[in-house]
């Protein structure tokens, strides 16, 4: 039999009931849109998802300080020079000293046995940039400024879980907090970080207020840059924060983003595979199925055309390339539709559309494929009939 | 054996004497509870050219017969040669080929395809045989032509009358010029007039040098037929 018999017939077996097979391509084009907007969708998304990522941890540096005993290797006045380096965003200077580390706190004078009301908790002095070096913001009232820190007064910003435990609901009648005993007033929450989350349990002092508790030091510098200058910021922060001692500074830079992405977007394709993949399958039953009951339908055709000379492979072969052409329409269609799709939800996110090119030509051979596996066995069942039973 | 060539020779083959069907001692048995033999230690000679109806009421064996002379079905035992060839210990594919070659078949209910034109309902016989592709419709148009159905080549089958459906399935079975043309009540669902037109394309066709066998209950087809068997519990009996 001509290859090109076996192809136009094929083709006119498919053909020949139009609703039914643009039905039955349907389940794949389901199948393959999903595996494409999912795969594509989770591509795009993963890429914006790491893109993000990458922009928050590729812009973080963390400058540690050694304490020393008598002159400190970083002022807090520092931090000046520092964010007058090109590619810096924001730099804060922290005391984090043993001393200020977990020390009693409470919202009122009261001492009740009956009830637990000091805390115990993380207390820091830090310069006025912190906000924005934690990337969070002032969730009630203000953060001090460089007055409150000239003046020494005794104010104090708390962070949004501290505020929690200490009750601290209402700024307006200007709380006061006491710390060690020695009250402060609280004139602000802050919340919302992005960055040292553990610091919303943290009451924060200014550094000239903070010396009562032994912070005289800065402990820490936490430096935000722009994309793609953290690696020269890396190199120029010590000696902006430390001149002739920069060298005694520790820097933690950020870590390589391709890592965190290649696994991110493993995490994130793995399991949209896993559904493509099921939607697939439903795809190739609904194939079988409809393939199963058009064998049914046909046995006098199959008989016919056993009759006319044709042999128990050549009905298999009919049979197969009509479930595979279907299922390859399916997935050319699916891929299509799929590939807008994904282009239409990246438009509408405002998202750059990220697509594999593998993907759109693998998709209809995946639809071929599935065409095929479901056609087999239907396949077998028409060449399998003998011509005298389905002639009859 | 000269009285044996006296057929006009059918356009491309050599005149052949051999008869085209012979049946030597066949039995088909169906192996049921208790066992069920459809045909009965059967012979058949059929010659070239010969027009045979063979008779018989229902469940006689009619349709047994039918199928083991179109290589549909193989006999339990005995011998059945078509065109001079033992096909009862021919292989499977090669019984297919044979039939492809050999047989044309037509059926009670024509067995044509809804969603294919005429024309292209009689190409379909050549798909399987090996024919080259090139000059396929033009051969299929000279089919149509021999059972006068030209006016209807690109027509659907669902548009001609019962008659013109089955002059459509003759051509079809006439298509590579078979050994055989073998007839399942050829005129069952046609009306009075169809089947007169029906058997009168027969008649034009053995007077062409066709072998015709056809299978029918029906009394007016088997008298318009040169020779008559009947078959009655497996058993053939000529007439």
């Amino acid at each position: 039999m001509d290859v090109r018999d076996l192809v136009g017939e094929a083709v006119a077996g498919m053909l020949a009931r139009p609703v039914r097979s643009a039905l039955t391509t349907l389940g794949t084009v389901l199948g393959i849109t999903t595996l494409v907007v999912t795969l594509g969708v989770a591509a795009t998304a993963g890429n914006q998802i790491v893109g993000r990522f990458d922009e928050l941890v590729a812009t973080a540096i963390t400058v540690e300080v050694p304490e020393t005993e008598h002159v400190p290797l970083v002022e807090w006045d520092a931090i000046d020079r520092l964010t007058r380096l090109r590619g810096v965003v924001s730099a804060a200077a922290l005391a984090e000293g043993k001393d200020g580390a977990n020390l009693p706190v409470r919202s009122n004078d009261l001492v009740d046995p009956a009830r637990v009301t000091t805390q115990s908790l993380s207390v820091l002095a830090a310069s006025t940039g912190l906000p924005e070096a934690l990337r969070g913001r002032m969730v009630r009232g203000r953060f001090y400024d460089a007055g409150h820190v000239r003046r020494g007064d005794r104010v104090a910003v708390i962070g949004d879980q501290a505020a929690r435990l200490l009750g601290v609901t209402r700024l307006d009648p200007a709380p006061a907090i006491f710390i060690n005993g020695h009250a402060y007033t609280v004139i602000g929450v802050l919340g919302d970080l992005r960055r040292e989350r553990n610091l919303g349990s943290a009451v924060i002092v200014p550094p000239t207020a903070g010396r009562r508790f032994g912070l005289r030091q800065v402990s820490r510098v936490l430096v935000n840059t722009d994309l793609g200058a953290a690696a020269l910021i890396t190199r120029q922060a010590p000696a902006a924060l430390s001149p002739g001692n920069g060298d005694m500074l520790q820097v933690v830079a950020p870590p390589s983003p391709t890592r965190a992405r290649d696994q991110a977007q493993e995490d994130v394709n793995a399991l949209f595979l896993i559904l493509g993949l099921v939607s697939l399958l439903v795809g190739a039953v609904g194939i079988a199925n409809v393939t199963l009951v058009t064998v049914m339908e046909r046995v006098a055709e199959i008989g016919l055309r056993r009759s006319l000379g044709a042999a128990r492979r050549h009905i298999a072969a009919q049979f197969l390339l009509e479930s595979t052409l279907i299922g390859l329409t399916g997935g050319v269609i699916g891929a299509s539709v799929g590939v807008v799709a994904v282009v239409a939800v990246s438009a509408a996110k405002q998202w750059t559309p990220l697509l594999d090119a593998r993907l759109a030509i693998a998709a209809p051979v995946a639809g071929a494929l599935v065409g095929l596996l479901a056609g087999l066995y239907p396949a077998m069942r028409a060449a399998r009939m003998e011509p005298a039973d389905a002639l009859r | 054996m000269p009285d044996q060539v006296t057929e006009r020779p059918v356009a491309g083959r050599p005149i052949d004497t051999r008869p085209v069907i012979e049946l030597a001692d066949v039995c088909r048995d169906f192996p049921s509870q208790p066992p069920v033999r459809a045909l009965s230690h059967v012979s058949l000679r059929v010659g070239r050219g010969d027009y045979l109806a063979i008779v018989g009421p229902s469940g006689s064996g009619k349709s047994t017969l039918l199928n083991v002379l179109g290589l549909l079905d193989r006999p339990t035992s005995g011998h059945y040669r078509l065109d001079g060839t033992e096909t009862t210990t021919l292989r499977e594919k090669h019984r297919t080929r044979l039939r492809g070659q050999r047989i044309g078949f037509v059926f009670q209910s024509f067995h044509l395809l809804p969603h294919r034109s005429v024309v292209e309902n009689v190409m379909l016989a050549e798909i399987y045989t090996g024919q080259p592709r090139a000059g396929r419709r033009g051969r299929a148009l000279a089919a149509l032509e021999r059972v006068g159905l030209t006016h209807r080549v690109d027509f659907r089958p669902g548009r001609l009358s019962g008659g013109e459906r089955q002059r459509a399935a003759i051509a079809r079975a006439l298509l590579g010029n078979p050994s055989l043309l073998l007839c399942d009540e050829p005129t069952g669902n046609l009306d009075s007039r169809n089947t007169e037109a029906v058997l009168g394309l027969f008649d034009e066709l053995r007077a062409q040098g066709m072998t015709i066998v056809v299978i029918t209950h029906e009394q007016e087809v088997s008298t318009r037929a040169g020779r008559r068997v009947r078959i009655t519990d497996g058993t053939l009996l000529e007439e």
